[in-house]
């Protein structure tokens, strides 16, 4: 049973057509994969997945619950969380209370209890505040939990911001280009951190440009050109497709060379 | 001990006010308390404005509606003599509960009004219902529908105001009752309650303050600020931006409610200027000018300014030097004057420090 199944989905903003004919789902316990040039329509695909736009036409299923229509917010009450391409903080808190909206869905005191203080409010004020910060901690940045959230480098946020989708437990991981930013150290302990991620029970999907982080991570890859999907597969088999090649390489080259360069290509960084 | 940290800067606002009250009756001034008084009710409104614009991001240009609405809804139901009902069984029944009762008009009459009380309750149900209706289409919507929406709405009740003859047109209503919470403590503008009733309104600050602090250091605060800063990435966490938005506005619209019907009691009526789009505008300017989202200096300032204004300091220039306060704000200390001036003295004090140590991170 799929966790994840997106059916035939597409979406275009005026004449362009950003996601067409997009089937694929995603099982629970993976790490997969959604790779393809600038402009693929991959971003597109992931805020159609969590609901920040409604498709033209084509359907989402989650938990075997359609979610197509849904606000962002029910889809992540659903157990779906997200991180997004340019990290998207609230930088008018500090990095620990950036982490504790994370726990907004799994808390529930509204207006009036948190005005008066009720008996039991305070109690979940502190498991909101330990839980994130076991969450920072997870991420390694707890030392960090009392800065500006402005002030930290880019990588940091991105972490800032995984911890922050972390904390509302999800099922579903949606991860926007993880490694854009990062430094090689940096793209190795992420690496190691989302397998650690995909241990613990949390289905990951990602968008990923660096090629070497894919082939290393991904069970399986969706190949999106000009927001068809063009190939799905494992990584062995996707290095040596044909039409990826052609994408990525460019030009009519012969499939059975350049696979090997392609696959030589992608077992080093960019 | 983390809690009284907190709770310090509670007992100096309430030492402040019992100085203030101890020192003006030294220098037996205490007829300053009047305008005080009237200028700690005007501070609850720019503390609700402080919670919707500091903290959700949404602009409220109709806050001075929202204080006439409660102000005239007590003026009204506690003026109007409602004597041809006593027949009717259910007016019967409303004074056995003190919803009606029987008291003198300004000319001697026995006439039978609302009680206070359920006056109040009326006008808090009154804008409950108003502010949802205004809020929820505008704040659905991404963007500053809501400052349109309560401009339009200002206007609106400014208008209707002037143009009913129940409301007094450009009179307002006067001779509105005294109001007393509890035995003991009414409020009203007699000068041997002036002490009291200057209590009385520290106190209700005071207390608003705290259930704020509350509210802010919470989920919810935490929620609203994330809206503020990223509407959508708030939404993608699991918070209903519409729903947070809509119920900031509505609280913030009941604050400025409360301190009408509060204000109305004390200066025993109410005009329509305090419905004007004037108005509006100044509980902005005052909002930016203590920070936004700065309870604290929302209410210094705004009791600050607004009593020198009700002393008359300003002259006729009144409205105009709030627009300037206004524009000085935005165009040279968009986060309010009181953060750089804290900064600034910070970093004097650090150089004033023999080691020039500072510290840092970590509270
Ligand atoms: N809100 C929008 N309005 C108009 N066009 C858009 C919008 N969002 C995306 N597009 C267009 O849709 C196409 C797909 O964009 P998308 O951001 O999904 O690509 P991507 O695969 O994520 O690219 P990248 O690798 O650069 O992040 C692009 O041509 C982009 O210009
Ligand atoms: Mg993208």
């Amino acid at each position: 049973m799929a966790l994840l199944e997106v059916e035939n989905v597409r979406r275009s903003f005026g004449g362009l057509v950003a996601v067409d004919k997009t089937t694929f789902q995603v099982a629970p316990g993976q790490i997969k994969a959604i790779i393809g040039p600038n402009g693929a329509g991959k971003t597109t695909l992931f805020n159609i997945i969590s609901g920040l736009l409604r498709p033209d036409s084509g359907r989402v299923t989650f938990h075997s619950r359609p979610v197509t229509g849904l606000k962002p917010y029910q889809i992540a009450r659903l157990g779906l969380s997200r991180t997004f391409q340019n990290p998207s903080l609230f930088l008018r808190m500090n990095v620990l209370e950036n982490v504790m909206v994370g726990r907004h869905s799994r808390s529930r005191w509204g207006f009036a209890g948190c005005c008066l203080r009720w008996p039991g409010q305070p109690r979940e004020e502190r498991n909101i505040r330990d839980t994130a910060m076991a969450q920072l901690d997870y991420v390694g940045l707890a030392p960090l939990a009392h800065c500006p959230a402005g002030a930290l480098a880019f990588g940091q946020r991105r972490m800032v911001e995984l911890a922050r989708a972390l904390a509302t437990e999800p099922t579903l991981l949606l991860l926007d280009e993880p490694a854009s930013g990062l430094n090689t150290k940096e793209k190795e302990d992420l690496g190691q951190l989302i397998r650690k991620i995909r241990d613990r029970g949390v289905t990951v999907l990602l968008v990923e440009h660096d090629m070497k982080l894919v082939m290393d991570l991904a069970d399986d890859i969706v190949v999106l050109h000009y927001g068809i999907p063009i190939a799905e597969g494992p990584p062995s088999v996707i290095q040596s497709d044909p039409k990826v090649i052609s994408v990525y390489l460019g030009g009519e080259v012969q499939a059975d060379s350049a696979g090997g360069e392609l696959s030589a290509k992608w077992s080093q960084s960019p | 001990m983390t809690r009284l940290r907190q709770l310090l800067p509670f007992a100096l606002f309430a030492l402040a006010m019992v100085a203030t009250q101890g020192l003006l009756r030294a220098l037996e001034m205490e007829y300053c308390l009047t305008q005080l008084t009237m200028a700690l009710y005007y501070a609850i409104v720019v503390i609700g404005l402080c919670l919707v614009m500091g903290y959700a991001g949404q602009v409220s240009l109709g806050h001075g509606a929202f204080f006439a609405i409660g102000g005239y809804t007590s003026a009204v139901l506690t003026t109007h003599d409602f004597s041809r009902f006593k027949a009717a069984g259910w007016a019967g029944g409303l004074k056995q509960l003190h919803v009606f009762v029987g008291q003198q008009d300004l000319f001697g009459n026995q006439i039978m009004t609302v009680s206070p009380w359920a006056a109040f309750f009326a006008a808090m149900l009154l804008t409950l219902v108003v502010a949802t209706l205004i809020g929820y289409p505008a704040l659905r919507l991404k963007g500053h529908y809501l400052a349109m929406a309560t401009l339009g709405f200002g206007l609106i009740v400014n208008k209707t105001v002037l143009g009913t003859a129940a409301f007094g047109a450009a009179d307002g209503i006067n001779g509105v009752p005294e109001w007393t919470l509890a035995p003991g403590l009414t409020i009203c503008g007699k000068s041997a309650a002036r002490v009291s009733n200057y209590y009385i309104a520290a106190t209700l600050v005071l207390a608003l303050l705290l259930l704020l602090r509350n509210l802010l250091h919470s989920r919810v605060g935490r929620a609203l600020q994330a809206i503020h800063d990223r509407e959508t990435a708030a939404n993608a966490m699991g918070i209903d931006t519409a729903a947070y938005k809509l119920r900031a506005f509505v609280l913030s619209a009941l604050l400025a409610a409360l301190a009408g019907v509060f204000f109305t009691h004390y200066t025993a009526g109410i005009g329509p200027s305090e419905a004007g789009a004037l108005k509006s505008v100044r509980y902005v300017a005052l909002a930016a000018a203590g920070g936004m989202a700065n309870l604290w200096g929302v209410t210094v300032m705004s009791t600050g300014l607004n009593y020198l204004s009700l002393r008359g300091l300003f002259g006729s220039y009144d409205h105009a030097v709030f627009g300037v306060i206004l524009i000085l704000i935005i165009s040279i200390a968009p986060d309010g004057p009181l953060k750089p001036l804290g900064k600034w003295m910070g970093g004097l004090a650090s150089r004033l420090r023999p080691e020039g140590r500072r510290e840092h991170g970590a509270a």
